[in-house]
């Protein structure tokens, strides 16, 4: 499965909730009315913006072997180097919500509203990250219409930067996947423009290949943990499943 | 409580509008433009910073203060200019080279510019010759640099090697962050300072140039 991939702006829309939680505001907390005013005016500036994007290019578990050793620079050992060899199906992928909304975040802190700016960023830094969520669905439902989704297998985004993949790594990711075509380009310190954009692979596997244990040098450094969350979800799934 | 003190609680609430009425009122009647500035502006905005440290207010609040705090300074600017009052201490700021995502030093330049700190913002993508060049030609004493990625951190050492290379360390201070970086980077490349968010980042700045 490849090429471009048409998602509806609702798509980059990340939940209110997230967003407050991006701004250091916790979920039990009160909204300052200021705040929530704030907040409601860069969504509604968001939602004219955006123009999410994606596309995705299939590839062999040799190709990615290779994609995968980038420049060489990976930890050690990395927990997707135990997955992908595994996998069913190995996708590459890069999602956009577009430089409209990035130009404008830059508009509004030179124009001295870095309140606005700030909110907008949030927004749409979350917004990129559900659009890789949003592709990693997309992708399996594909995959379920076409027959290949076998019951028990489940398609997760892992991305150049987490977990031991040197960030590097995009480089030979972009060679082949060619994101230009929707308008993200990489520059020579492996930086997407536009900014709010992410990269990396759908990994479609049996739930259990998708498991590791979070004990790599690098874990105790990272603030993300992230995968905490991403392993629950497969193993809830699979008692959803059962 | 007196219209200084309103400023102040104005800024709290991030009433722009309002903040923006009480300077005007209060150039009007001819309160000098450094006691408006240090115990209105300035001084409502250090409450703000200390409300954010206590985690007593959130980070929107601090922006929604420091643009209240900008309609102020606005209206003070050509007055200060006029009477030629001097800013806390100057710092250069910028992401740095190959580095395009700028929130971070946004919002580090934003609350040192509510400590009174002027604040020379190179943008995004900055060359180590263009940050030393600049704080020489400005006679700014302190450096800022932010990154995004580890691939960008690396050009963070490339400033402070120039300014050892031209003699400069030690003068002019460097000061670095960003989420990949941490202390022990910095004392790796040689920084004189990390900050680990903008609140911190004006303590530090503020160690180097002398003013804590
Ligand atoms: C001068 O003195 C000073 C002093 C203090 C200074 C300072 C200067 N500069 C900053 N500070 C400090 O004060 C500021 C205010 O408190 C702070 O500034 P920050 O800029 O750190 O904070 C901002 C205000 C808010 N923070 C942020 O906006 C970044 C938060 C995290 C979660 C993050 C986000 C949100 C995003 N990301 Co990404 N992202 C992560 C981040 C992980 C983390 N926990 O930090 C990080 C930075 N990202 C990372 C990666 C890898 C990536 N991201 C990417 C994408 C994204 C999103 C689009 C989803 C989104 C937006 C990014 C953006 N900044 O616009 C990709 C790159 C994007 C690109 N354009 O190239 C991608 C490459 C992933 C991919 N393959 O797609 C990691 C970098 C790892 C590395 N080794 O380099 C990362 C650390 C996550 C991780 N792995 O833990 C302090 O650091």
């Amino acid at each position: 499965m490849s090429g471009a991939v048409h998602f509806p702006s609702s798509a980059a829309i990340p939940s209110r909730r997230t967003v407050l939680s991006a701004q250091g505001i916790p979920g039990d907390a009160a909204v300052p009315l200021r705040v929530a005013e704030l907040v409601d005016e860069a969504f509604e500036i968001y939602a004219d913006l955006v123009d999410p994007a994606g596309i995705r290019a299939d590839v062999s578990i040799a190709d990615f072997a290779v994609i995968y050793r980038g420049e060489g620079r990976n930890a050690p050992r990395t927990p997707l180097e135990a997955i992908f060899p595994d996998a069913r199906r190995l996708t590459l992928f890069a999602v956009t919500v577009g430089e409209a909304v990035c130009g404008e975040i830059l508009r509004r802190f030179s124009d001295g509203d870095p309140a606005l700016g700030y909110a907008l960023d949030t927004i749409a830094s979350a917004g990129a990250e559900g659009l890789a969520g949003a592709m990693a669905r997309d992708h399996q439902e594909c995959l379920a219409r076409s027959g290949t989704m076998a019951s028990g297998m489940r398609v997760l985004p892992y991305s150049p930067g987490y977990c031991g993949w040197h960030v590097s790594g995009q480089g030979k990711l972009f060679e082949v996947l060619r994101p230009e075509e929707i308008g993200i380009s990489l520059n020579e310190s492996c930086l997407m423009q536009p900014l709010k954009s992410v990269s990396g692979v759908l990994v479609a596997a049996d739930r259990e290949v998708h498991q590791f244990d979070i004990d790599f040098d690098f874990c105790a450094d990272c603030a993300d943990q992230g995968c905490r969350e991403r392993i629950q979800s497969v193993l809830d799934d699979t008692i959803g499943g059962q | 409580m007196d219209i200084l003190q309103e400023i102040g609680a104005s800024l709290r609430k991030g009433d722009d509008n309002r903040v923006a009425e009480l300077t005007r009122q209060a150039i009007d009647a001819g309160m000098g433009v450094g006691a408006i500035l240090d115990d209105g502006l300035i001084g409502g905005m250090n409450v703000v910073g200390d409300l954010f440290r206590r985690h007593e207010i959130f980070l929107p609040e601090v922006l929604l203060a420091a643009r209240a705090m900008q309609k102020g300074i606005d209206l003070l600017k050509p007055l200060m200019i006029e009477e030629g009052i001097p800013a806390v201490g100057k710092v250069v700021i910028g992401t740095a080279q190959g580095d395009l995502h700028d929130i971070g030093k946004n919002l580090v330049g934003i609350m040192l510019k509510g400590a009174g700190i002027e604040v020379i913002d190179l943008g995004n993508d900055v060359s180590a010759e263009r940050f030393v060049d600049t704080a020489v030609e400005a006679g700014a004493p302190v450096i800022g640099i932010s990154a995004l990625l580890t691939t960008t951190m690396s050009s963070m050492k490339g400033v402070v090697d120039l300014l050892r290379e031209r003699g400069l360390n030690g003068k002019i201070r460097t000061i670095i962050g960003g989420a990949p970086v941490s202390k022990d980077f910095a004392d790796e490349i040689g920084a004189d300072a990390y900050g680990y968010d903008a609140a911190n980042a004006v303590d530090q700045v503020k160690a180097l140039l002398g003013v804590a």
